[in-house]
């Protein structure tokens, strides 16, 4: 094993070692523990990358922790899937983490940068793990990770909502513990693999317990990713946060739907006999639903957070609409929207909060307020992230929306998803053109107080327009991009390959 | 009656305890429940290896059935993992209590409290009760 073989593990182990290194700096300097956390967020960016680049040739590759042989130890495994995923958060990272350095949030309390870095250990150690209770293990490691970050800045709404937030999860948590103790009773194994190596050869007569088992998973997942019913917490959690912290959450819905595409092909596949694409039926229904709630709840939001996360969610409910269908070209548009999704989400929230930064005891309410500074140049950020956010053209949004009602086409439902999807993108269009006429076009009456906020630096609004950036380059190499998904896709919906590889050629 | 239907019933009992305490409206309520969701889940977990009695966990000379050690190992992160979570939820279900004067879940002050149940009004120079503090943050 060479040392580049390791590479695998880094963005595991980078944050793990930035963290702790950035709390002893912050001790004796701010700057220096600052540098280092910044220093971490690039270099896992650069890992990401370099990752990416190697899992160009289409080879999946299994790193044994302690070199302990595949289903008894713990595997990391690298293919197309986890790549990407890796890069889109080392991406979203580092936008944040220079917003938050920028606006002086990590300021507000003493550990936001060992948090954060914490946070991105257990995601990314959720993209990268082969083993379902180690996928349990890095998801405590981050939803820990968010409860600091979430009441980071503390106050007394985002406390309540905090409250809610944890209780939710520890029960999410319990739950998963049991679908795994069903699965690993029912099989003898936690690999990935193995696993699906395992319910592929099972009896008659465990038949109803693994469909059981496979429900239960699904609804853990269908939890983190907040789809209704599961989905009451998230408005209420991303909406009394700090919107920085926010922005980073965009992604942790998409793990949820990550961890659905990396088990179902491979667990649930068509191998698996009467288990086969068990949650298929129940998906379909779930994502309509949360695509109307959470575009219904942009319509109906009043103030930029609330509506953030209302087109977080609403963007999770369009993904798995693509997602339910369980077709190799329909996950190829998930992709490609999930990782637009993401950026779009985050792009939001940065607004809201450069927003709310400008007026003062107005902050982010959907009222008419006196003219603040930057008012223009937020606008136009504000209404290009909400182009995103929608999917109208020129922003990638369009791009991923187009590619889902292509593939969709040819699924049996096709009618209810393209009648969703456009009919939600509407509901969204008008929600946020009500908004944002009124936050940046009308001014308040004469009377009304002027604004107690002094000028703020420009640098703040880089960043926003920075993922907006992306979202444009991301719409330019569009046909690389959608190239990319295809073929992730291709190697999702080929388990078999992914089963050789962690198990060994014998396994074939 | 058998081992198997005693652990069994013991889980049933504790989900079922554990479930309808966290559906509770009280956070110290709904943190028992937890804790007892949690001891079912463990007991679960422990019971998915089978439940044999006296057998080694790893490897002795001579003996050809073991137990399985490795639920065994999933309850112990499983433990620590719970007892870490259990230990936030009480701090942070505490601070909310003395932040907002309410030991509801959704932090808003059930109406009866405020003449029925002194134990649930705020110590004397908190901040005002639930309502009024989120009537002032949405101003």
């Amino acid at each position: 094993m060479t040392a580049l073989d390791h590479l695998v593990i880094a963005p595991v182990v980078i944050p793990a070692v930035v963290a702790p290194l950035a709390l002893l700096a912050m001790r004796r300097r701010r700057r220096v523990g600052v540098a280092i956390s910044m220093a971490g967020c690039v270099a896992m960016l650069v890992a990401a990358l370099w990752l990416f680049g190697i899992a160009q040739d289409d080879a999946i590759r299994a790193y044994p922790l302690g070199n302990w042989p595949a289903p008894f130890g713990i595997v990391l495994v690298l293919d197309r899937l986890s790549a990407m995923m890796l890069v889109l958060a080392a991406v979203l990272a580092l936008v944040v983490m220079i917003h938050a350095i920028v606006t002086a949030v990590d300021r507000k309390g003493w550990h936001f940068h060992p948090m954060f870095h914490f946070q991105l250990l257990g995601l990314n150690g959720a993209f990268l793990t082969g083993d379902l209770f180690n996928l349990f293990v890095f998801f405590e490691v981050l939803l820990i990770a968010s409860y600091g970050l979430m009441l980071h800045g503390q106050g007394s709404a985002r406390l309540k909502a905090g409250v809610a937030y944890v209780i939710v999860n520890i029960v999410g948590s319990a739950l998963f513990l049991i679908a795994l103790g069903l699965l690993y009773g029912l099989t003898g194994t936690l690999n990935m693999a193995d696993l699906a190596r395992r319910v592929a050869a099972l009896g008659s007569q465990d038949q109803g317990l693994v469909r059981l088992a496979g429900l239960l998973l699904l609804t853990v997942f269908a939890l983190k990713a907040a789809v209704v019913p599961l989905h009451l917490w998230l408005p209420r959690t991303y909406a009394a946060t700090a919107p920085v912290v926010a922005a980073l959450f965009a992604i942790m819905t998409k793990v949820g739907v990550y961890a659905m595409i990396r088990t179902v092909p491979l667990i649930f596949g068509d191998a698996a006999g009467a288990a086969a694409w068990v949650p298929a039926p129940w998906l379909l229904p779930a994502a309509v639903l949360t695509a109307i709630v959470g575009f219904a709840g942009v319509l109906a939001a009043r103030a930029m957070r609330e509506q953030a996360a209302f087109a977080i969610l609403g963007s999770t409910g369009t993904l798995l609409l693509a997602v339910s269908s369980w077709t190799q070209a329909t996950t190829a548009a998930s992709l490609f929207y999930l990782a637009h999704a993401t950026l779009a989400g985050a792009a939001l929230f940065l607004v809201a909060d450069a927003t709310l930064r400008r007026r003062g005891q107005y902050g982010d309410a959907t009222v008419p307020s006196p003219r603040f500074a930057g008012q223009d140049v937020l606008g136009l950020l504000f209404m290009a992230a909400t182009i995103a956010a929608v999917g109208l053209p020129p922003l990638s949004g369009f791009v991923g929306k187009l590619f889902i009602l292509q593939t969709t086409f040819a699924a049996p439902a096709w009618v209810v998803v393209w009648a969703t999807i456009l009919g939600t993108t509407l509901v969204g269009v008008i929600g946020f053109a009500r908004s944002g006429s009124t936050l940046f076009w009308k001014t308040a009456a004469a009377d009304a107080d002027a604004i107690a906020c002094t000028e703020r630096s420009r640098v703040e609004l880089a960043m926003p327009a920075a993922l907006i950036a992306v979202l444009g380059l991301l719409t330019l190499g569009g046909g690389w991009a959608t190239a990319q998904a295809q073929a992730t896709a291709t190697q999702i919906f080929a388990p078999q390959r992914y089963i050789a590889a962690v198990l060994g050629e014998e396994a074939r | 009656m058998s081992l198997e239907f005693l652990v069994a019933s013991a889980i049933a009992v504790l989900t079922a305890g554990g479930v309808y305490l966290s559906l509770r409206g009280r956070t110290f309520q709904v943190v028992l429940g937890m804790t007892m969701l949690s001891y079912a889940v463990n007991l679960f977990l422990f019971a998915i290896g089978r439940l044999v009695v006296d057998r080694p966990p790893l490897f002795a000379k001579g003996v050809t059935d073991h137990a399985d050690p490795l639920p065994q190992a999933l309850v112990l992160t499983a433990i620590v993992i719970t007892f870490g979570m259990t230990a936030l939820v009480v701090i942070l279900s505490l601070r909310s209590f003395l932040e907002s004067g309410s030991d509801q879940v959704d932090g808003i002050a059930d109406p009866s409290d405020e003449t029925a149940d002194d134990t649930a009004a705020p110590p004397s120079g908190a901040v005002p009760s639930g309502p009024t503090a989120e009537r002032e943050a949405r101003q």
